[in-house]
Order: C-alpha cells, then sequence, then structure tokens
C-alpha cells in the first residue's frame, strides 16, 4: 500500500473507525448495529473449510443487530490487509474473523496494531503472548473427531491401508494425520495410513490423482485436510472405496461410501463469542475446545458402519466427553522415522501447546513431511 | 498381490492413467488454439474459454440432466467467446494477446461468478467406457476406464493434422496466417477466416472445459482448472503448431501431473514439490533445448504477433 506517507483521509477513515470500535466495546448490548466481517480464502459454498465458517457467519445474521459484511477468495497475501482495511474503513467493521491460518503473520497482526480498539479473532490456534492484546486465535481440537473417524476407518477398512490426501505438512494438518492413524490404530494395531501432501489449499486434479494413486495401492478408506473435499469423496466412492469426511458433512456427495466425519461446529461457537462481547467479558485471546466445548463434532455414521464400529467409536467419544477428557497423543510416542517423539511417562492433553509445533508423522504414518 | 497392491508398478500405471485421465482439456485447447495460431491469431483468452465451458457444461448437464447436452453447452459458449475475441481483433490497432488476456480473466470471473450456486449440486456425469475388461487387476481397469472424448481427442489430432496439409480449408487457414496479403490477394477475407478459426478454437476449448467438470475430477469448482488453459496455450508453441505433437504434448503433461501423488503413494516423499512441478520444469527443459538465438520457432505462423 501507500507505506510511510500517512494521508489525511486515512487518518480520519482510521479515527473514525477507532470511535466506532470503542463505542462498540462499551455498549453491553447491540444497540447500534455492529459490523462483523468474515473473509474467507475461497469460495463461500466449497463443502469445505470455507463453508464451515460460512454457516457460522449465517448464525450471526439471524442475531438482530448485527450486520456481517463478507469477502471470499481473498489470498494469503497483502490482499487481506486490503481487505480487512476496507472492511474496517468503509463498512466500519469493529469484529473481524480473517479465517485462513495463513493470514494470522504477518498480515492480521499488522492490522491489529495499526487498529488497537478493534477486534480480530484468527482462526488457528497462533495467539501467543507477544502478539497483540485485541487479537486472538481460536481453533477446535478436529484431532478428536479425526480420530474417532480414525476408529471407524481402521474397523471398516479390510486391507488395513488407509489414505490421507493432506494440502501442507503444517502442525494442524499433521496433526490430524496423526490422530486419525492412532484412531485406526487402537482398534487395528496393523493399520496404516499413507498420506499424500498435494502442495496446496484446492489443487482438485491433484486430489483426484492422489485418491486415485492411493486407491491404487490398496487404500480402502480415506479421508483429507483439502480446502474442499468434494473431489476426493466423489473420486474415491466411484472406485468403491470408503470415505470419511472433513470439515462439513459430505454424506450426501456418497451417501453409500460415507462412514462418518470431522466437522466443524462454528455455528454454535460465533454465537457465543458475540455473547462474550455483549456481556463485557470479551473473549479470550485462546479460545480452544474439542467435542465437549462443542467446537467440533462428528457426522452421522453411515450406514457401512458395522455396530462393532459404533461401538467403538462411541466409546471413544464417550471419554472425550467425560471430565477429565483423554489424551490422543501419549506418553512414548515414537515418530515414524522411530525416534521417541513424547517422552515416555508425560502424555499431552489437548491443550498442551508443544502440540501445535508437531511437526511429525507418528508410526504408522506412511509419507514424509517434507 | 494379497493385498490388492501392486507395489511400485503403481508409478508407470499412475502416469499412464494420468496422461489418459488428465491429458484430456490440454488436448482439447491445445488443439483449438493450434487451429486459431494457424490462422495467424493468438488467443490466450482459452483459460477463460475452458473455465467457462466447465461452468456450463456443468450448469447445463444439472439442469438438463443430460451430460451430453452438457457438452454442447460448453462447446457453444466457447464458440461464443472466441466469436467476441475475434470480432474485437477485427477492429482495427487491437493487439489479440491483450484482448486474450482481458477475456482470461472475464471468462473465469463470469464463470466464478454464474457458478456460485452450481458448487454444491452434484451433475450428472459422462459415461466412461471400460478398455480394460481385460484385466484382472482393479489398478488396470481403472487406469482403463477412458471417457469418449479423450478418444475423439486422439481422432481429432490426425484428422486436423490431414486437414491442415491437404483440405482447402486447411490452405485458407495457414495462406491466413502465413501471409494474409496472399490470402487477401486470393479474394478471401481474412478476418472471416480469423472469426471462424477463433470460433472453432472457443469451441474445441470449451468441450475441454466440460471434461474437467463433468469426467475429471469431475464437478465444478472454482480452483478446478488451476491454470491448465494457459498451460495449453503455451503447449501449442511447445508442440510446434503441429496437430500430433499437440497430442503427445498432451499426454506428457497429464502424465507428469501424475507423478507427484503417485511417487509419494510409494513412498518417494522427499521433494514432492519438485514432482508435483514436473509438467512446468518438462517444459522449461524443452522450450532450452529446442530454442535457439540463431533461427525463429520453426512452424511458427509468420502472421502471428508474437513473430512477426
Amino acid at each position: 500500500m501507500d507505506s510511510g506517507t500517512i494521508s489525511r483521509r486515512h487518518l480520519l477513515q482510521g479515527a473514525a473507525a477507532l470511535t466506532l470500535g470503542a463505542a462498540a466495546g462499551l455498549r453491553p448490548a447491540f444497540a447500534a448495529e455492529t459490523t462483523i466481517g468474515f473473509i474467507y480464502v475461497g469460495s463461500r459454498d466449497d463443502y469445505g473449510y470455507n463453508q464451515a465458517h460460512a454457516q457460522g457467519a449465517a448464525a450471526l445474521k439471524k442475531i438482530p443487530g448485527l450486520k456481517v459484511v463478507e469477502e471470499e477468495k481473498v489470498p494469503e497475501t497483502d490482499a487481506v490487509e486490503k481487505t480487512i482495511e476496507s472492511m474496517i474503513n468503509l463498512d466500519g467493521a469493529t469484529l473481524l474473523f480473517p479465517t485462513s491460518f495463513g493470514y494470522y503473520n504477518p498480515h492480521m497482526i499488522k492490522m491489529a496494531n495499526k487498529y488497537p480498539k478493534l477486534r480480530f479473532e484468527h482462526c488457528g490456534g497462533l495467539w501467543s503472548e507477544k502478539d497483540p492484546k485485541n487479537s486472538g486465535s481460536y481453533f477446535g481440537y478436529i484431532d478428536e473427531a479425526q480420530y474417532i473417524s480414525g476408529i471407524v476407518a481402521g474397523l471398516t477398512s479390510k486391507s488395513g491401508k488407509l489414505g490421507f490426501v493432506a494440502a501442507k505438512p503444517i502442525p494442524q494438518v499433521l496433526r490430524n494425520i496423526n490422530a486419525f492413524t492412532l484412531g485406526a490404530k487402537s482398534v487395528n494395531p496393523k493399520a496404516t495410513t499413507q498420506v499424500i501432501f498435494t502442495g496446496d489449499w484446492s489443487m482438485p486434479v491433484k486430489e483426484a490423482e492422489a485418491t486415485n494413486s492411493l486407491i491404487d495401492q490398496g487404500v480402502d478408506v480415506l479421508t483429507c485436510h483439502v480446502d474442499g473435499p468434494k473431489t476426493m469423496v466423489e473420486n474415491a466412492a466411484r472406485r468403491g472405496a470408503f470415505v470419511c469426511g472433513y470439515h462439513t458433512n459430505q454424506s450426501a456427495l456418497a451417501p453409500k461410501a460415507y462412514l462418518t466425519g470431522a466437522e466443524w461446529n462454528w455455528e454454535a461457537l460465533y454465537p457465543k463469542f458475540v455473547k462474550m462481547i455483549a456481556s463485557g467479558e470479551g473473549i479470550p485471546n485462546f479460545y480452544r475446545g474439542g467435542l465437549k466445548e462443542e467446537i467440533v463434532k462428528t457426522s452421522p455414521y453411515g450406514e457401512a458402519v458395522s455396530a462393532e464400529a459404533r461401538k467403538a467409536a462411541d466409546e471413544a467419544k464417550a471419554k472425550f466427553l467425560s471430565a477429565e477428557g483423554y489424551a490422543i497423543f501419549k506418553g512414548g510416542l515414537v515418530d515414524n522415522k522411530g525416534k521417541t517423539v513424547i517422552p515416555a511417562g508425560t502424555d499431552r492433553g489437548q491443550k498442551d501447546p508443544e502440540l501445535e509445533k508437531m511437526d511429525y508423522l507418528v508410526e504408522g504414518v506412511l509419507g514424509a513431511t517434507s | 498381490m494379497a493385498d490388492g497392491s501392486i507395489g511400485l508398478w503403481t508409478v508407470p500405471l499412475a502416469v499412464l492413467g494420468g496422461a489418459i485421465r488428465v491429458s484430456t482439456p490440454f488436448l482439447f485447447v491445445s488443439l483449438g488454439e493450434c487451429i486459431t495460431e494457424r490462422s495467424g491469431r493468438i488467443n490466450l483468452g482459452l483459460e477463460g474459454t475452458l473455465v467457462m465451458g466447465a461452468m456450463s457444461a456443468y450448469g447445463i448437464s444439472y439442469l438438463s440432466g443430460s451430460p451430453w447436452l452438457g457438452v454442447l453447452a460448453a462447446g457453444i459458449t466457447g464458440a461464443l467467446l472466441g466469436a467476441l475475441h475475434a470480432g474485437i481483433c477485427s477492429l482495427p490497432r487491437v493487439n489479440d494477446v491483450a484482448v486474450g488476456i482481458a477475456l482470461m480473466l472475464f471468462g473465469t470471473g463470469l464463470a466464478f461468478y454464474l457458478g456460485k450456486p452450481l458448487i454444491e449440486p452434484t451433475a450428472p456425469r459422462l459415461p466412461a467406457i471400460d478398455f480394460g475388461w481385460w484385466s484382472d487387476i482393479p489398478q488396470v481397469r481403472a487406469a482403463l476406464r477412458i471417457n469418449v472424448l479423450f478418444l475423439i481427442g486422439v481422432v481429432l489430432a490426425p484428422i486436423l493434422y490431414w486437414a491442415f496439409r491437404t483440405t482447402r480449408w486447411g490452405l485458407l487457414i495457414r495462406t491466413a496466417g502465413e501471409s494474409a496479403d496472399a490470402a487477401r490477394a486470393m479474394g478471401h477475407s481474412v478476418l472471416l477466416i480469423r472469426l471462424r478459426a477463433t470460433m472453432v478454437g472457443g469451441f474445441l476449448a470449451g468441450i475441454g472445459g466440460s471434461f474437467l467438470s463433468l469426467f475429471y475430477p469431475g464437478s465444478w469448482n472454482e480452483g478446478l482448472s488451476s491454470g491448465q488453459g494457459i498451460t495449453a496455450v503455451a503447449l501449442v508453441i511447445f508442440a510446434r503448431w503441429d496437430p500430433l505433437l499437440c497430442l503427445w504434448a498432451s499426454l506428457a503433461f497429464g502424465g507428469a501431473a501424475a507423478l507427484g501423488p503417485a511417487l509419494q503413494s510409494v513412498g518417494v516423499t522427499s521433494g514432492y514439490h519438485l514432482f508435483n512441478a514436473a509438467p512446468y520444469i518438462l517444459t522449461l527443459a524443452i522450450m532450452i533445448i529446442t530454442c535457439s538465438p540463431k533461427r525463429t520457432l520453426t512452424g511458427a505462423p509468420a502472421e502471428l504477433s508474437i513473430t512477426r
């Protein structure tokens, strides 16, 4: 942008936004209309990541006094800063949800420093103490739901070979791959997960090729972590393999092949956030939760899921929902290169920040992070 | 074998299967562009045409229930975009490359806009012909499930090659591409020839798009093309404006696109970004090998704005 020089107009706009933000922050209820901005990296009806957030945004639109502005297909570059600036200066947004992982640093941090009175909520779980206090990062422990998918997959697979179509080897993706594998191994110790990285969040042709290659290798249950799971789900079902969904419920695309899936539950979380602001307590900078906190959920079981698999999955779910919770990543965990990544005796519970830095694939995963 | 795996054989099989599955859009776009460029004009807008074709095919297939109507609609959409390109380029002092870039952005933008409601629904797909009936190995059977559009493309390439050499129409297109003055001297309208050539090129590119949304990967979404249209235009230069070479080049690109995922599936995991970039590395390598500072590109139509 026009860096360095701050024009008068710019300054006035900024000042106006600040006043507006301060006003919105003080008001307990939404007497005046509050504007909330949502920014998506892809299309908001992609049957995936962005659709899940858009469903959350749609839940906010129903609350009187809230105005939601949305922009789709904003790349993870300084384009997102321009979008944020325009939402603040032109639409008067006081609460912003840049929902994609790569928006956080440096883009959202920069904007949060520039507009200290406004609130920024990033989806990805990257916030740390050194980041601006008016920003926050929330994320769901969707690996809990992936663990349950893994159990169902492990008990449904005949070959014991599971497949995972992944975008990039970042911690969240690796954590899902590992949780899915550990879930499968908990019921079928011989199960393996073959992972293929496509290199980006939305590469339909590569995802279809990855799906076909995995099935050619004898994989008979697949799941994925890409922005739009539609390609994987449809192509796997055509080849007669089973699938576990991701982000949202894709069972309508392949009713016979769909086993279960790990879904976000943003439509429950976003109204909670708004209530927190309205009541004056504010949103914690670092907000996390799993199945118990209703930030994630699992899809209803498909018809191909056996009674045995349902029972095992329900038991695991009950453990996650219990008061003490359940640690997926237990002490003595070995990665697929034979290195002990979690020392024996120290279970890493869901909230353990060490898990946010995950850079390994556990034993049983075929593939490498680089 | 007992567990249904075919081990390392996956890689050549995936490259073969990928060559068949992934190459079709490349093939149609490059054959279409080949016709257009031989008439002396470059239509860079085929990326937009491909995406518009994919979207309209999916929409018409969804609304009418017939995927073949979708293919036809994609072709017609492509021809109309081709006519638009040719029409604008018929005006004096209009640069066809610039118009092409504008139409590329226009086509993709319009397709994303009109295609919004089509991302969620599932449209009927084109059928596949099973050429793998002779094999007991499911992987081979899967690789040989071939769509009829691919076969049409494979047949079209030699027909075009023959038509350029021996038919009156082929001669006219080549004349317009080699020397507009000669075509005019013969009493033909260069603009009309180029209009038709661009429309046919657009028609084929649109059909290439219908393959993407109606067969493989087989649904409409905004990342569907990821630059395949523009790659195919480059492929024509790489294939020296020869329809037969376009066929081989498309197959090579399709196979190269399958290489990255296939290698990962058998455990070759290091440097997958490099393997994913294989098609582009291939282009660069061949461009470097075949270029020469001493002569112009062999086979380039003399009237093309890039060679003139």
